[in-house]
């Protein structure tokens, strides 16, 4: 339907782009004037203000519609009913009623829903009816006015432009819209987590495992049950998994990554460099479920039996592995930026090196490195933010139990394991289990921001120093 | 210490750190082919499948079926005495225990591909026709030589009896490989022998188009706000900062954002391709802004003065000469950026798209899978058939990304022009 609508939008807009290019070519012609655009702008004109107010009001129409509509027909229930329904059974009862219109109910049929299905449907046509109205309506209105304005416009060219202009703007606007929208949507979620849990005992706390936490109704809540709950909250063994696990990561990734990136620029020869780099890169481009899958099924068993040769009880879900993984995973970010780096630190300062007769790994360890010190600092915090917000090599071969454990062979759980394992599958909205993810998700969000600040931060300050 | 001792023992230390460099460069180049070995080894079993020849005889009489039936009369009519009778005339039985094992070699749609049989050869009828019927999965595996038959029976999934019949129809080679056709077409299974990818190809294909179509134009235009008409202010500065922040922010916070916004406040469809392709699109926007801004910055101020001196506006010089010359750039970027989407699984898992969904989508409001999450779906099984169905899709999934990273690189070289 709505599909229909835009695809009639445009037609009718194509055509007033002709209709405008004409009738100003017509006038030019018999007035014997020229006019200060280009006929092909008099189109545009009239193109784009028959089309962009009726499809930015299609656009926000498509996205109110069921909003409005379930909180007509959940008004309609609570109102027509003496009982009094909490906001799941609500939740619940409008899935209902729009599964019994869409034809695919299952379950008991009830008065309500029989007649929260019909009205669903008199709303739902009436949406259209009006919608369709308003918008051919909008369309007439503003073609009218902008074909009145037309004719007397000299400067239609401006006028484009103009809007042009503004919806260049617009659209680079969506990255503080989607940043909004992120902060927005954790805050939310997490304020409602944190008026029941203190935001201390969460943070501050050492034992964690939701899957305890059942809360009958949060607004009342005894000290008793708050204490039992707060051990259910408590956040710190999966911040201290999750630097662990980052922690091997880096062990791997920073030793290899920076010699391979020093190896790169510094010793290979072009032919080296032009084939392995690529291939190093392509490390980066695998997808992370790739890499999880081969964690949990190559990676992890191997470490188990191997450790069981020695004699050591080595978990097939351990931290070793997933991190070994991440850190393969992250070679390439730290080769590909301490390579860029190195090769940005100027040649005179090689040169002088030389002249005084270090020799090139002399060179390259007092001289190049410490000159490219902050650039290498950044990629590596870089790195790191990566690593901590990694989430399928972690959810796939690092385990659920969260204990805190500086064991690499025991299995450790992470920020990012523990929102997956929490959201997965269907959820109910308002408990404080779900709402802890989003509270996790804030935290992640706040570290993985701060790190990323920082590292831009020594980036640019290095890039700066040698302009 | 004399001097040549000193100068020898620097020049041991610079080939060690020479070779430090060079065992790093190997180690990370023996990771990657390591990793796709593993997964080709593994993976490429699932491309053939495993086949019974079973002699059928198409009795109408006892099926009750009348001369010339319709197709939607074969489909109505039951078929499920006939093949049973057909499968136990593979091999002699004694008692309920050994009709049940020979019935458990097959796969459990017998009745099905006995019926489509008939359907598209319908000149079987009253004839008796021999039809190669998919294996079970455990039989599968022993055909591919991945089943440690050397076990104990009580620890292996088929029985003494059942390795007697394979054994058997080896002999009298009915047992035969084809290609895996399933796999491509099939949606998702409970049995991996008739698991398949179709479903969640199709999946991932309208979560890609709806990537693009919302990502690519709205990338391309912000870029050239940036890159050409910002003036410097506090709002573009703005702008920049959280543009190069949101490239770092980890993709799982994205898949909250879907969750709680497109989910929980506007009410989308869950599972569906379309929250999926919203979600991944708001992801992707700024990975790809940022090449299309440095493909832009690298046509030479020198193009936008020429446009500008005989005449035109700022506008005009940039949608006639600035943007058609940066497209290539434009492009390869925005390819990489939807390549790295394609392959995205957290975000996904947690707006829904878990589901196990048998029936392929056909549009990107219907509830499916995508290629990634169903890596991570199989890889939760513990049959062994779904082992190599996870790693034939890795292969699948990585040929796609392979392909269009390749075809990057080639509008890269093919189109870009090099100022200098």
């Amino acid at each position: 339907m709505n599909l229909a609508i835009l695809l009639l939008i445009v037609l009718f807009s194509t055509s007033c782009f002709f209709f405008g290019r004409k009738k100003i070519i017509n006038i030019t012609a018999a007035n014997k004037i020229r006019m200060n655009a280009l006929p092909d702008y008099y189109g545009y004109y009239l193109a784009l203000w028959c089309a962009i107010p009726a499809v930015l009001i299609l656009a926000f129409w498509t996205v109110f519609e069921p909003t409005i509509i379930k909180a007509f027909i959940i008004n309609n229930i609570t109102s027509s009913n003496l009982k009094e329904f909490n906001s799941d059974e609500l939740n619940l009862i409008y899935q209902q009623i729009k599964a019994l219109y869409l034809g695919n109910f299952t379950g008991t049929l009830t008065e309500e829903i029989r007649r929260g299905a019909e009205n669903y449907k008199s709303f739902l046509s009436i949406a259209e009816g009006s919608k369709i109205v308003i918008l051919i309506s909008i369309v007439i209105v503003t073609t009218l006015y902008s074909y009145k304005k037309l004719i007397n416009n000299n400067k239609a060219r401006e006028d484009v432009e103009k809007i042009f202009k503004a919806v260049l703007f617009t659209c680079s606007l969506v990255a503080i819209l989607t940043t909004i929208g992120i902060i927005f949507s954790l805050l939310f979620e997490s304020i409602k987590f944190f008026t029941t849990i203190n935001i201390f005992d969460f943070l501050f706390g050492t034992s964690w495992s939701p899957q305890r936490a059942f809360v009958r109704d949060a607004t009342t809540i005894t000290p008793e049950e708050y204490n039992e709950l707060k051990d259910a909250f408590g956040s710190v063994p999966l911040f201290a998994g999750t630097a662990f696990i980052a922690f091997i990561a880096m062990i791997v990734a920073v030793p290899i990554g920076l010699f391979s990136g020093i190896y790169l620029a510094e010793y290979a020869s072009k032919k080296v460099r032009k084939y392995s780099k690529p291939i190093i890169e392509i490390l980066a481009g695998i997808p992370t479920v790739v890499y999880g899958f081969f964690a949990a099924l190559t990676v992890g068993p191997f470490f188990r039996e191997f450790g069981e040769r020695f004699g050591l009880e080595v978990s097939s879900e351990s931290a070793l592995a997933a991190g070994l993984v991440m850190g393969v995973m992250i070679i390439p970010y730290v080769s590909s930026l301490s390579d860029d780096v190195i090769n940005a630190v100027p040649q005179s300062l090689r040169d002088g090196s030389y002249a005084v007769g270090a020799t090139k790994s002399e060179t390259i360890k007092k001289v190049v490195i410490p000159a490219a010190l902050p650039g290498i600092v950044g990629s590596v915090l870089l790195a790191v933010s990566r690593a901590i917000g990694e989430t399928m090599i972690v959810v796939m071969a690092a385990g659920l139990a969260a204990r805190l454990t500086i064991n690499p062979l025991e299995s450790t759980t992470t920020i990012t394991t523990q929102i997956v394992m929490i959201l997965i599958g269907d959820q109910e909205f308002d408990s404080p289990k779900t709402q802890s993810a989003f509270a996790l998700g804030l935290t992640l969000f706040f570290a993985t921001l701060i790190l990323n600040y920082i590292a831009l931060r020594f980036v640019k300050k290095y890039r700066e120093k040698y302009e | 210490m004399s001097k040549e001792e000193l100068l020898k023992k620097r020049y041991r230390a610079e080939k060690r750190f020479k070779f430090y460099g060079l065992t790093s460069v190997i180690l990370a180049i023996l990771f990657v082919l390591f990793l796709v070995n593993v997964i080709f080894s593994k993976g490429k079993g699932a491309f053939s499948r495993t086949t019974i020849s079973v002699e059928v005889d198409f009795n109408t009489e006892k099926l009750e079926l009348k001369n010339n039936p319709t197709n939607e009369e074969i489909q109505d009519t039951d078929f499920y005495d006939l093949s049973i009778e057909s499968l136990l005339n593979v091999y002699k039985t004694k008692g309920l225990k050994e009709e049940k094992d020979l019935i458990r070699i097959f796969s459990p749609d017998y009745e099905i591909e006995i019926k489509n049989f008939i359907i598209e050869n319908k000149g079987f009828l009253n004839k008796t026709a021999i039809i190669e019927l998919t294996a079970s999965d455990d039989i599968d595996q022993l055909n591919k030589g991945n089943y440690p038959r050397h076990l104990p029976e009580e620890r292996r999934r088929i029985s003494d009896f059942q390795l007697l019949i394979y054994d058997k129809l080896v002999e009298d080679n009915k047992i035969q490989k084809a290609f895996n056709t399933f796999l491509f077409t099939n949606g998702d299974s409970r049995d991996p022998e008739l698991a398949g990818v179709g479903g969640s190809l199709l999946g991932s294909f309208f979560t890609i188009i709806v990537t693009l179509l919302l990502s690519f134009p709205i990338a391309i235009l912000a870029s050239i706000y940036l890159e050409e008409f910002a003036p410097k202010n506090r709002i573009t500065d703005f702008i920049e900062i959280n543009i190069n922040n949101l490239a770092a922010v980890p993709s799982i916070v994205f898949g909250l954002l879907g969750l709680g916004i497109l989910l929980g406040t506007f009410d989308f469809p869950r599972s569906t391709p379309l929250v999926a392709g919203i979600t991944l699109a708001l992801m992707t926007l700024p990975r790809i802004i940022i090449p299309c801004r440095a493909s832009l910055k690298a046509v030479p101020p020198s193009i936008r003065e020429g446009a500008l001196a005989v005449g035109a506006s700022k506008v005009q010089s940039v949608t006639h000469h600035v943007v058609p010359l940066a497209i290539p750039g434009t492009l390869s970027g925005t390819i990489i950026g939807l390549a790295q989407a394609l392959g995205e699984t957290a975000p996904l898992i947690l707006i829904g798209m878990v589901a196990f969904v048998v029936d392929l989508p056909s549009s990107p409001v219907d509830p499916s899978a995508s290629l990634p999450v169903q890596v991570y779906l199989w890889s939760e099984q513990a049959e062994r058939g779904f082992v190599e169905k996870t790693s034939a899709t890795i292969m699948i999934l990585l040929t796609f990304l392979i392909t269009m990273n390749a075809f990057a690189v080639y509008l890269r070289q093919k189109f870009e022009r090099r100022w200098s």
